[in-house]
């Protein structure tokens, strides 16, 4: 058991390395028929962004940006029509078999709802010893409990033999959502996709979540991908933002520029929105927020055109290309 | 600023019933509603604000029953009213915007006639030309322009549906609008302009609000006073504006450092350690005190009641207050 | 209380009303409301065995039909006569000597429904069993594989869907000159499994979009075991309320085929035994007891089976298991004055 633990707090990797890679990525579906009237919904438009160990990236974006399309490209749930994703430097469109499989171990991903991503049926020890028993040929007979037990305790789960027959609707969210994390760990992956791991959590767990995964970014290296519709949340657990809006990235930024320095209207726009208890509402400004504009093949110009107030005309017919506006702070935006 | 009171809510309790367990959701808590007044509800899941929504709204459901507590709307004992009192109570007096409503408007009908029927069936004298009238002036007043009264609500996004609900909660003009996360479905930007319509209307309109959300932050810009749930009791009432300056209560406190914020260096907050109890297995005393980092010896014997304090012209249930 | 409210903005509350309507104390509530915690030999069972366990009628319908199956189990040793032999004279009245009378050609009823039930029984369960499984595994791959796969085997389920076993059977025992219970558990098995097969896939497809399934697959599990461990345990009870159904649906067909002549007169079963009342003109002449019998054990066996799957649906639905609290609620609302309209 002590050996296990120990195992646990080995970095995986050197900080600092880029683990993967995103260079240019398009992602499309058809919607509608298929003969006539079909729709190519552009979920990504030419997306590229990188993971790097020991680092946090947050996607910021509403519901419809396609920011969880891009964690489960990533997650290999779907491959880009355009464009490469390479994990230390393999393409990954390109792995099958055992290479597959390993990647799916070094990839793991924490979903959003605890209540659907662990099985009901199915007891704590049952989620952790799967991933064991198909990725840990190192780890056989009582070994398997041992690492299980310190994967719970690990997560904060105490104590841990109290939890491992337990089925999940016996436990809160939050005990979920670090069993689900507790999974991921068990096959001692390299990336954590973590696609918005407390938006159904009580608001007093949030934190508790987002600490721990911290902790684990930060002894073992990890590289994460944070995918949040919350910039505050963003701020707190990323050094990296990420704004995305109908499948473009209109800004990058370490966390504190973005929200500091927003130059993108759109992130000036979201910044803004955020409830922020030291001021009361005004209902002077005349806003009006019209929706996302579905984005397909055939879509031209700035996404944003429709509820930007700097819009002209040249913005309705090209998509500009990233400025640097500081170090490492790059903006889509002509009026820049 | 606001005197007369609309809603007296008096140890309210309400249970949900097992089959082999009874469950006290909301342990007898009291508070009062103003005119005029957005009076917010925080807490987490769970700790028993939306079923004191529905409660004083009277739409309690099996397996969960009100077995306790007076709610006066008025003065008019809102619990002991028949099928006709309460068909005019809701709607004309109270009326409701739930987080769900905008997937619950029937899809099949024009939104024109969904907020028609309210006001038809509660203002027959209007008539049918009388009603559409009004429907084109209450889709004005949130925003919806008039042209759109006829489209279908799959034809509107989510936050123009909630812009109906509230289109409908407002039609017959009630006193009291009881909003569970009515914005908490939808994107900030959108959240944002949903509230600010709503401020501009109460202001407008003057009626009162019963807002409850687990976004303190929210909660804090759009009401004047906050009542604060844990585990189904209220453990502190206080201003808006002194919830986050000012908490009395530890948990209120724990709770408004439960947010990140967006400026300021970034430092590691802690949250609350542990998880909000189960109902079933409550601890003995103050029932935060398993979580609460300045617990005493006398928490976890005795329950602390809610106290008015001058010092912060609030309430809190608190023994480290006394 | 109108001192507190000039002290500050803020009306302070319990101790300065009177309290109209004190809610009880849980335990006194408890005991009003009937609820009592559950004796220790059944909280060791799953959830959902507890509560059909706790239902009274998917309970007595479990007895019902454990009475059945029993008595037709051990109809070789219960039987007082042979059933296939004459045992007396024709339609001797019920009484000491034959406990349910004889038939028409003088065999002993209640030996004949002993063993009728053996068979019936028998073929009601087979036939209603391999349906279900028939419809569980094409179900679930129809939902778990989607595209081809899916439209493949829906087509087929839709063949089994308008194929009516009445014409097959015609068919069938106008080749083999009467058609054995066997054959017709068996086309009642082949006919039946539409439903199962639609309302499986369905639920696959429920099931399949959790998140689970995804995070089992991204784990890289085999797919059999995706579906052998992930879905199917998570609809068990939709499996055993299908399988009771289709066993229902098995022991009306049967009997009815029966009953209209397209089964083996030699055998004995409920529903031959109601084709014999039938032909020898049973009631017409007075003779009720031939064909009450065997008409009332398949009814009652029906009902049985009905009752189970009350208990069963109880299992999928908070709705109805909260219902069985409604009753007692509605009594503590009008004990207080309060109207009970919400019901």
């Amino acid at each position: 058991m002590s050996l296990a633990a120990v195992n646990l707090e080995t970095p995986v990797l050197p900080a600092g390395r880029t683990v993967v890679e995103m260079d240019n990525v398009t992602a499309e579906f058809v919607l509608g028929g298929a003969f006539f009237g079909q729709v190519v919904l552009r979920a990504l438009s030419g997306v590229s962004l990188k993971l790097v160990s020991g680092r946090a990236l947050a996607l910021v974006g509403e519901s419809g940006s396609g920011k969880s399309t891009c964690a489960r490209m990533l997650a290999r749930v779907y491959s880009p029509q355009k464009g490469r994703i390479t994990f230390e430097g393999e393409d990954i469109s390109a792995f099958k078999g055992r290479r597959l499989e390993r990647y799916r171990s070094d990839v793991q991903m924490v979903f959003q709802d605890p209540f659907g991503s662990l099985n009901p049926v199915q007891t704590i020890g049952y989620h952790l010893e799967r991933p064991i028993r198909l990725h840990r040929p190192d780890l056989r007979g009582a070994a398997v409990n041992a690492e299980m037990l310190a994967l719970l305790d690990r997560v904060g789960l105490k104590p841990a033999a109290d939890y491992l027959a337990r089925r999940p609707h016996e436990l809160s969210g939050g005990q979920r959502q670090r069993v689900a994390i507790a999974r991921a760990l068990s096959v001692q992956p390299m990336v954590l996709l973590a696609d918005e791991p407390t938006s159904m959590l009580d608001v007093s767990v949030r934190l508790g979540i987002l600490n721990l995964l911290e902790d684990m970014k930060v002894q073992r290296n990890l590289a994460a991908l944070y995918i949040t519709h919350d910039i505050a949340t963003a701020r707190y657990f990323a050094e990296d933002t990420a704004v995305l809006y109908a499948g473009h990235l209109v800004e990058q930024a370490p966390s504190e520029a973005i929200t500091e320095r927003p130059q993108h209207p759109y992130t000036q726009l979201l910044i803004e929105a955020v409830p922020n208890p030291a001021r009361k509402i005004s209902t002077t400004r005349t806003r009006r927020a019209t929706d996302i504009p579905l984005w397909t093949n055939k879509s031209v110009g700035c996404p944003f055109v429709s509820r930007c107030p700097r819009v002209s005309a040249i913005c309705k017919q090209v998509m500009p290309e990233p400025v640097f506006v500081g170090a490492a702070h790059s903006v889509r935006c002509h009026h820049i | 600023m606001f005197s007369e009171t609309l809603m007296e809510v008096r140890n309210l309790t309400v249970d949900y019933v097992g089959e082999t367990s009874i469950a006290r959701a909301v342990n007898g808590i009291s508070f009062d509603i103003r005119k005029g007044e957005a009076f917010g509800l925080a807490g987490e899941s769970g700790c028993g604000k939306s079923t004191v929504a529905f409660a004083l709204a009277r739409l309690t459901r099996l397996p969960g029953l009100v077995s306790g507590g007076t709610v006066r709307f008025e003065g008019h004992d809102v619990l002991q009213f028949s099928k006709a009192r309460l068909k005019a109570y809701r709607w004309r007096e109270t009326s409701f915007v739930f987080q769900s409503a905008m997937n619950a408007l029937n899809p099949v009908i024009t939104v024109a006639e969904q907020i028609m029927d309210v006001i038809e069936t509660h203002q027959p004298q209007l008539g049918k030309r009388g009603a559409r009238a009004r429907a084109v002036e209450m889709f004005e007043l949130v925003g919806i322009p008039s042209q759109r009264l006829d489209d279908f609500p799959h034809q509107f996004s989510g936050g123009m549906r909630q812009r109906i609900c509230i289109a409908i909660a407002l039609a017959l003009n009630p006193k009291l609008i009881i909003m569970d996360e009515p914005t908490t479905a939808l994107d900030v930007v959108v959240q944002r302009d949903i509230i600010e319509q709503i401020v501009e209307l109460k202001s407008r309109l003057g009626f009162s609000v019963l807002f409850i959300t687990h976004d303190l932050g929210l909660m804090i810009e759009f009401c004047d006073r906050i009542g604060v749930m844990y585990s189904g009791e209220l453990v502190e009432v206080a201003a808006a504006s002194s919830i986050l300056t000012a908490p009395q209560h530890p948990y209120t406190r724990a709770l408004g450092n439960s947010f990140p914020p967006l400026t300021g260096p970034r430092r590691r907050l802690e949250g609350i350690a542990g998880s909000p109890p189960d109902l079933r297995a409550l601890p003995q005393g103050c029932r935060f005190s398993p979580r609460c980092s300045r617990a005493m010896d006398v928490c976890t014997q005795v329950a602390p009641p809610l106290k008015y304090y001058p010092q912060s012209q609030g309430q809190a249930a608190c023994h480290l207050l006394q | 209380m109108s001192e507190l409210t000039e002290s500050g903005p803020f009306i302070a509350t319990q101790q300065s009303v009177t309290n109209g309507n004190p809610a009880p104390t849980l335990d006194a509530l408890m005991g009003e409301l009937k609820i009592k915690r559950r004796p220790g030999f059944l909280r060791r069972f799953p959830s959902g065995v507890q509560t059909f366990l706790t239902n009274g009628k998917g309970v007595a319908g479990l007895i019902i039909l454990t009475v059945f199956v029993v008595m037709a189990a051990l109809a070789p040793l219960l039987s007082p006569y042979d059933p296939y032999r004459r045992a007396g004279k024709p339609h001797v009245q019920p009484g000491v000597e034959h406990f349910l009378g004889t038939s028409r050609q003088g065999k002993d009823i209640f030996s004949q429904l002993l063993e009728g039930g053996r068979t019936s029984l028998t073929v009601g369960f087979i036939a209603g069993i391999s349906a279900t499984l028939i419809g569980l595994a094409v179900g679930i791959s129809a939902g778990y594989f989607g595209g081809k796969v899916d439209e493949v085997l829906t087509f087929f389920v839709n063949v089994a869907l308008v194929l009516p076993a009445l014409p097959l059977i015609i068919v069938l025992a106008s080749f083999v000159e009467e058609a054995s219970p066997t054959i017709i558990g068996l086309v009642l098995a082949f006919t039946g499994w539409g439903w199962s097969a639609r309302t499986i896939r369905t639920q696959t497809l429920s099931i399949k979009s959790r998140e689970f399934v995804l995070a089992a697959e991204l784990m890289g599990e085999k797919k059999w075991r995706i579906i052998v461990r992930e879905i199917l345990p998570n609809m068990s009870s939709f499996v055993v309320g299908g399988a009771v159904l289709a066993t229902i649906y098995g022991i009306l067909a049967e009997a009815a085929l029966e009953f209209i002549g397209l089964g083996s007169p030699s055998s004995v079963t409920w529903g031959t035994m109601l084709y014999w009342a039938q032909r020898s003109q049973s009631l017409q002449t007075g003779a009720w007891w031939e064909v009450w019998p065997p008409a009332v054990a398949i009814m009652v066996t029906g009902a049985a089976l009905v009752l189970i799957n009350f208990g069963v649906d109880e299992i999928t639905s908070p709705q109805l298991r909260a219902a069985r609290l409604g009753g007692r609620i509605k009594k503590f609302l009008k004990r207080r004055g309060r109207s009970v309209d919400v019901f």
